[in-house]
């Protein structure tokens, strides 16, 4: 049985303030984006402006099931838009990181950052 | 009989968060260098390139004129370049990752000066008449110019590139073994067609499988 998801800080994520200024210490992280494979998934994102359902499984080397799952979670976060439609007959699934993804994405990279430089100040 | 006292597990030292916190930057970054990999790399048009220079090394074989042999390895050389950069451009149009941006900028920066270096030392070779030197420093410097790209690209690329710089060392070392029975120039011929043709062939069909066309 799947663990649940840990509660995400209520309401919408402040991500780009978040961004702009270092992390403060004991600020919740984001955990939409801290699980490792959804963190993968918006890394990836972030450097192709799109990427098919396939691509994105070859290229991380998830299974068919756990990156539907993952791709629904950061959806449902409206970190990442899903485009549903057709190449000839067969069915294609796009994914584009959206704006407060990359935003999320910025300020986790600014937490991490900021807690290394936290150490190294001690 | 008594009990053995039951030994607690030795306590593992915990992992420091900032340990964790470099950990998941190394992750993001590593990700976004495989997520943005050339991928636009031509199988079908490597696999012609391959058909291009196994023709190519028969023809090469018929001596029909003294410089015969180094003007047709010349002409397969822009032949395949031609159908590879056409193969390139149709596939990266089709994928829509641009070859003059990003990775693939980079990839084709680092692929040109071993093929520079190759075309002078080609000329200092053909000044000196050591024609026979040639097969080996071709494929070697190839090699080195796919090796090079390929480190901007998926990492079946630095494999092929590895695998010409081999079978150029095996033309160097190994054509004292084939001159007596081949003769000079078409012991190089064999080299030629085994490394521009076949080992191109087989790694062109392996990506056209494995990264779509």
């Amino acid at each position: 049985m799947p663990r649940p998801e840990p509660a995400r800080p209520s309401g919408p994520t402040p991500v780009s303030s978040k961004a702009k200024r270092p992390a403060v210490q004991g600020e919740p992280l984001d955990r939409v984006i801290h699980e490792r494979q959804r963190l993968a998934i918006v890394s990836a994102l972030a450097v192709n402006p799109v990427l098919s359902f396939t691509e994105l499984k070859q290229m991380l080397g998830m299974s068919d099931g756990n990156l539907s799952v993952h791709a629904q979670k950061l959806e449902a976060a409206g970190y990442v838009d899903c485009t549903k439609g057709f190449e000839g007959r067969v069915p294609r699934t796009e994914y584009r990181l959206t704006k407060s993804g990359k935003a999320a994405l910025d300020a986790y990279l600014a937490h991490m950052e900021a807690l290394i430089a936290a150490v190294r100040k001690q | 009989m008594a009990a053995q006292p039951v030994k607690a597990p030795a306590p593992q030292a915990p992992i420091r968060l900032h340990d964790r916190a470099a950990d998941n930057l190394a992750f993001i970054r590593n990700t976004m260098l495989r997520a943005s990999a050339f991928t636009a790399v031509p199988g079908w048009g490597m696999a012609a390139m391959g058909v291009i220079a196994s023709a190519g090394g028969v023809v090469a074989a018929q001596r029909l004129s003294p410089d015969w042999w180094i003007w047709t390895w010349g002409a397969v050389a822009v032949l395949g370049c031609v159908v590879g950069v056409l193969a390139m451009v149709h596939k990266s149009v089709r994928t829509g990752q641009p070859v003059w941006k990003g990775a693939g900028r980079s990839a084709v920066f680092s692929f040109c000066p071993a093929i520079l270096a190759g075309m002078m030392i080609t000329e200092m070779l053909y000044q000196h008449q050591l024609e026979v030197l040639m097969p080996g420093a071709w494929l070697m410097l190839y090699g080195a110019a796919v090796c090079a790209a390929g480190a901007f690209s998926v990492r079946i690329v630095p494999l092929m590139g590895v695998t010409f710089m081999v079978m150029g060392t095996f033309a160097y070392l190994g054509r004292h073994a084939v001159e007596p029975i081949l003769g000079p120039l078409l012991g190089a011929d064999l080299f030629l067609i085994v490394g521009f043709g076949v080992i191109h062939i087989v790694f062109g069909l392996i990506i056209a499988w494995r990264y779509g066309g």
